[in-house]
C-alpha cells in the first residue's frame, strides 16, 4: 500500500523491508514506505505491530533481515547508527542524568567538534525554542517529565538533522500535558521543516499531529493518509475501529452495485452502504459508522437507511451526551448527540428512530475485531 | 459570624477533651511503638557492636598496671623534677608497694609492663621484690639500699619510665604500632630502622588491598556489564554461579585453593603435563597465592553493586548518545560509565575494606612477607597476650578505614554510594 511520490521529494524509502528476530515469524512482514521531505509521518499501531522495529531499523538499531531503507537516495543498510546524522527522541527521556540540560545540548556538537562560541549559540538556540532558557544549569532529575521531554526534543534538533525520530515521546507524559507538547511540537515541525517520524499507540496523537499516518497491524500498513481521510474512509475494518470510535454492523452482502452495496443484517432488514471492501453476494462483511453521522427520529426521516432502536443508556461528556442502543438485535451502537438537542422526555427502554446516509456507512472487511 | 465564632474556639473531641492534647498523646505513642520495635536490634548492636568497639578503643591508650599496683610510688613519683633521682619518700613508697605486691603475687604485671620500655626491667623489679619486705634502720636511706641492692635503680632512665607510666592512659601501644617511640621530653619520634616493623606492614596492608581491589574491578566489571545486559533467565542462572562460592566457608576454599595452586598440585601438573612449563611455577605460599584465593573470594562483592546499578540504566541512553552521532565505545565512556562509578565505587570500598581486615586467607596462602595487620593483631592476642599492641593495631586499622571511606565520599560522594 505504498504511495509513490516523485523520487526529489522522498527522504526516507523503505523497499520490500521485512525484520524477524527468530527467523521463524516476521515482526515486519513486507514494508514499502516513502517518506516525504518535511513531512510530519506518524506510525500508528497497536503494541506488537511492528511500528517501533520500523523506527529502530530507520535509526539503525535494527537490521532488515530483507530489503532495503534509503536515507536521500543513500543506502543505509549498512552505515552504523552514529554516522546516520538522525536525531532520535525517546519515551523515557534518556537525557544523560551526569550532565546538566546545557551539556546534554552540548553533546552532540561536540562530537561534530564545533569550536565553543558555535556550541554556545546553537544551545542557546534550541533551549529558546522550547522555552527553557533559564533551565540550562540544571541537572534532568531537577526538572519536570514535560521540561525533560522539551530538553530531549531540543537535544534531538540541535545538530540540524535532516530527519527526527520519536519514538512514542509522550508516553510518560499525563493527558494535558501530553496535549499542550503535541500543539509544541507540531509548532516546531511547521517552524523549521524538518522531517519527522512519530511512533505512537495514541490515534487522537496521530490524529492531531501528522501530515499522514501510517497505520500498523501485524507487521503491514493497513492504511497510510491523512487524518480526516483515515477516519472518514477506513479502507478496512481494522482501521475503522483503531481510529476514533466506530459502530460496527454485521450483515451478509446481498448486492454489489459500483460503489454501493446492500446488506442484510441478522434481523432481516437491509441496509444500504457504500462498498469498499467486501466480497461477492452472501459473503458477510462487517459495517462501519461514525457515532456522529448517525441521525435520530425527525432528523432521521430524511435518509436512506432507516431502523428502529431501542435507547440502553445515557452517557453524560458535559458538551454532549452518548447515547447506547440496540440497533437491529445489536446491541454497543453509539449516537452522539449535543446537549441542546437532547429530548428530556427519552427515557432508558424506548424506541427510537435512527437513520444514516449510505455514503456514510462503509462495507467492509468481516474480520472481527477486538477493540 | 457566628461561623468564624466556632472555628477560632479550640477543637474538642466527642469526649470534650481537647483536640490538641489528644492528637499529641496518638503521636507519641506511635513513636513509642516505633521505638519498641527498633529496641531488641538497637540494644543487640550496642553490646556486640558499638561496646567492644569502644573497649577496644580503650585499651589501645589503656595503661592500669603501674598505677593500679605502684600506687603509692605512682602518687610520689608525680612530685618529682625529673632532674637527678627521685626523692627518698617514693624509693620508699616503692617499697612499700613491691611489699604488697609481692603478697599479692602482682609483680609480674608490673615487670612485664616495665620490661616494655627497657628490657631487664622485668628482672630487676623481681629481683628487688624478692627481698621485700626492707629492713630499714632508722636514719638509713631506702634509696641507699635499693641502690646497693642493684645500681640500676641509681638511673635516672629507670625511674623516668616508671614515672611515664605512672598515668592511666599511654601513647605507648599506637606509637609503637606506628614504629615510633617516646622521647624522654614526651615527643614521638621515629624508632631506629632496625627496630621499625609496622610501617612496613600497614604499607603491605594497603598495597595489597590496593592491587586486589583493582583487579577485582578489572574483572567484575565486564562479567556484571554482562550480566546486565542478558536476558532475565540466563542471567539469572549464571547470577547463582557468582553467588555460588559463598555457600561454601572460606575456610574450605583456601585449601581448595591450595591444593590446586601447590608446587605439586593440580594448575602445576597439568601445565607441566601440557609441556607449557618445565619445572613447577611458584603459585601458592607467596603473593601471587594471595592474589588469586583473594580476588576469588571478594569478587562477588563488586559484581553485584556493579550489577544492581548497570541493570538500573537502561539501554536508551547508549542508544541516545549514538544517535547524537558518538561511535557506540566513546559513548560507553562517556554516558554509560559515569553512570555506573557509584556502583562499582561501592563494591570496591567494600573490598579494599575487607581486605584490609582480612586474616585466614594470607594466613594460609601467603608467606611471612605477605603478613597482613590483622596476622599481627591475632598475633598479640594469641600468642604473646598483648592487648595493648592488637587493640593498638585495630584501632590504627580502624582509623586507617574511617579516613579511606572519608575520602572516598568525599570524591565520589557518600549519598552516590549505591549498594543496590
Amino acid at each position: 500500500m505504498g504511495i509513490s511520490t516523485p523520487a526529489s521529494d522522498t527522504l526516507v524509502s523503505f523497499r520490500g523491508v521485512q525484520k524477524s528476530y527468530d527467523g521463524e515469524s516476521l515482526i515486519v512482514k513486507h514494508l514499502d514506505l516513502d517518506i516525504r521531505r518535511g513531512e510530519f509521518l506518524t506510525m500508528l499501531g497497536p503494541s506488537g505491530s511492528g511500528k517501533t522495529t520500523c523506527l529502530m531499523m530507520l535509526a539503525g538499531f535494527e537490521t532488515p533481515t530483507h530489503g532495503e531503507i534509503r536515507l536521500d537516495g543513500q543506502l543505509l543498510n549498512n552505515v552504523p547508527p552514529h554516522k546516520r546524522n538522525i536525531g532520535m527522541v525517546f519515551q523515557n527521556y534518556a537525557l544523560f542524568p551526569h550532565m546538566t540540560v546545557a551539556e546534554n545540548l552540548a553533546y552532540p556538537l561536540t562530537i561534530r567538534k564545533m569550536n565553543k562560541s558555535e556550541i554556545a549559540e546553537r544551545v542557546k538556540k534550541a533551549l529558546g525554542m522550547v522555552k527553557l532558557d533559564a533551565l540550562a544549569h540544571r541537572y534532568p532529575g531537577q526538572m519536570s517529565g514535560g521540561q525533560q521531554q522539551r530538553v530531549a526534543l531540543a537535544r534531538a534538533l540541535v545538530f540540524e538533522p535532516q530527519l527526527v525520530l520519536m519514538d512514542e515521546p509522550l508516553g510518560a507524559l499525563d493527558k494535558q500535558l501530553r496535549e499542550h507538547m503535541q500543539l509544541e511540537i507540531k509548532h516546531i515541525h511547521e517552524n523549521l521543516g524538518i522531517t519527522v517520524v512519530y511512533v505512537t499507540h495514541d490515534q487522537g496523537e496521530a490524529l492531531t499531529m501528522s501530515d499522514r499516518v501510517a497505520v500498523f497491524k501485524d507487521g503491514v500498513i493497513q492504511q497510510i493518509d491523512a487524518a480526516n481521510v483515515l477516519y472518514e474512509a477506513p479502507v478496512n475494518s481494522f482501521v475503522a475501529n483503531f481510529i476514533g470510535e466506530n459502530n460496527t454492523l454485521h450483515g451478509e452482502v446481498v448486492d454489489v452495485a459500483g460503489q454501493h452495496c446492500a446488506v442484510r443484517l441478522a434481523s432481516g432488514e437491509v441496509v444500504k452502504a457504500s462498498a469498499i471492501c467486501v466480497g461477492r453476494n452472501g459473503e458477510p462483511t462487517s459495517m462501519s459508522i461514525r457515532p456522529e453521522r448517525v441521525r435520530l427520529n425527525q432528523l432521521a426521516e430524511a435518509c436512506e437507511n432507516r431502523l428502529k432502536a431501542k435507547l440502553a443508556e445515557f452517557i453524560y461528556f458535559g458538551d454532549h451526551v452518548r447515547l447506547r442502543l440496540d440497533v437491529a438485535g445489536q446491541s454497543g451502537f453509539m449516537v452522539k448527540v449535543p446537549v441542546g438537542e437532547l429530548d428530556s422526555s427519552w427515557k432508558a427502554g424506548d424506541m427510537l428512530d435512527v437513520g444514516w446516509m449510505a455514503r456514510d456507512i462503509r462495507a467492509l472487511d468481516s474480520a472481527i475485531v477486538s477493540h | 459570624m457566628s461561623e468564624t465564632m466556632t472555628m477560632n474556639a479550640p477543637l474538642t473531641a466527642a469526649d470534650g477533651e481537647s483536640l490538641k492534647v489528644k492528637l499529641a498523646r496518638e503521636r507519641r505513642n506511635k513513636q513509642l511503638k516505633a521505638i519498641a520495635l527498633v529496641a531488641p536490634l538497637a540494644l543487640f548492636l550496642l553490646l556486640t557492636f558499638l561496646v567492644p568497639i569502644a573497649m577496644l578503643l580503650k585499651r589501645s591508650v589503656d595503661n592500669p598496671e603501674v598505677i593500679t599496683y605502684l600506687p603509692q610510688t605512682s602518687a610520689e613519683i608525680a612530685g618529682w623534677d625529673r632532674r637527678g633521682l627521685p626523692s627518698e619518700a617514693v624509693f620508699a613508697a616503692m617499697a612499700r608497694d613491691l611489699t604488697v605486691a609481692k603478697e599479692q603475687k602482682t609483680v609480674p604485671e608490673i615487670s612485664k609492663r616495665l620490661n616494655m620500655d627497657i628490657s631487664g626491667f622485668r628482672s630487676l623489679i623481681q629481683r628487688t621484690a624478692r627481698k621485700m619486705p626492707l629492713e630499714v634502720a632508722a636514719g638509713e636511706s631506702v634509696r641507699d639500699q635499693f641502690i646497693a641492692m642493684d645500681e640500676r635503680w641509681g638511673d635516672p632512665d629507670h625511674w623516668h619510665v616508671i614515672a611515664k607510666n605512672a598515668k592511666s592512659w599511654t601513647p605507648y601501644y599506637l606509637y609503637s604500632s606506628l614504629d615510633l617511640r617516646e622521647t624522654k621530653a614526651g615527643m614521638p619520634e621515629l624508632a631506629p630502622e632496625e627496630e621499625r616493623a609496622f610501617l612496613s606492614i600497614f604499607g603491605r596492608t594497603l598495597w595489597m588491598s590496593m592491587w586486589i581491589t583493582l583487579i577485582s574491578v578489572l574483572l567484575g566489571y565486564p562479567i556484571a556489564y554482562w550480566l546486565a545486559n542478558l536476558p532475565a533467565r540466563k542471567s539469572n542462572l549464571l547470577m547463582i554461579l557468582v553467588l555460588l562460592p559463598f555457600w561454601t566457608s572460606v575456610l574450605v576454599r583456601v585449601a581448595s585453593w591450595i591444593v590446586l595452586l601447590q608446587q605439586e598440585g593440580l594448575i602445576n601438573s597439568a601445565l607441566m603435563g601440557l609441556g607449557i612449563i618445565g619445572e613447577p611455577l611458584q603459585l601458592a605460599f607467596n603473593r601471587t597465592g594471595v592474589y588469586i584465593a583473594m580476588v576469588h573470594i571478594l569478587l562477588p562483592f563488586v559484581i553485584l553493586p556493579a550489577y544492581s546499578v548497570m541493570k538500573s540504566i537502561p539501554p536508551t541512553y547508549m542508544r541516545a548518545a549514538i544517535s547524537l552521532g558518538d561511535h557506540p565505545f566513546a559513548a560507553f565512556w562517556k554516558i554509560y560509565f559515569p553512570q555506573t562509578v557509584a556502583g562499582v565505587a561501592a563494591g570496591a570500598l567494600l573490598v579494599f575494606i575487607m581486605c584490609m581486615g582480612y586474616y585466614i586467607t594470607p594466613a594460609l596462602l601467603g608467606g611471612p612477607q605477605e603478613q597482613m595487620v590483622s596476622y599481627y593483631v591475632a598475633f598479640y592476642t594469641n600468642v604473646t597476650i598483648n592487648w595493648g599492641m592488637a587493640a593498638a593495631l585495630g584501632s590504627l586499622l580502624l582509623v586507617a578505614t574511617m579516613t579511606l571511606y572519608a575520602v572516598y565520599s568525599k570524591l565520589v560522594g557518600a549519598n552516590k554510594l549505591s549498594l543496590g
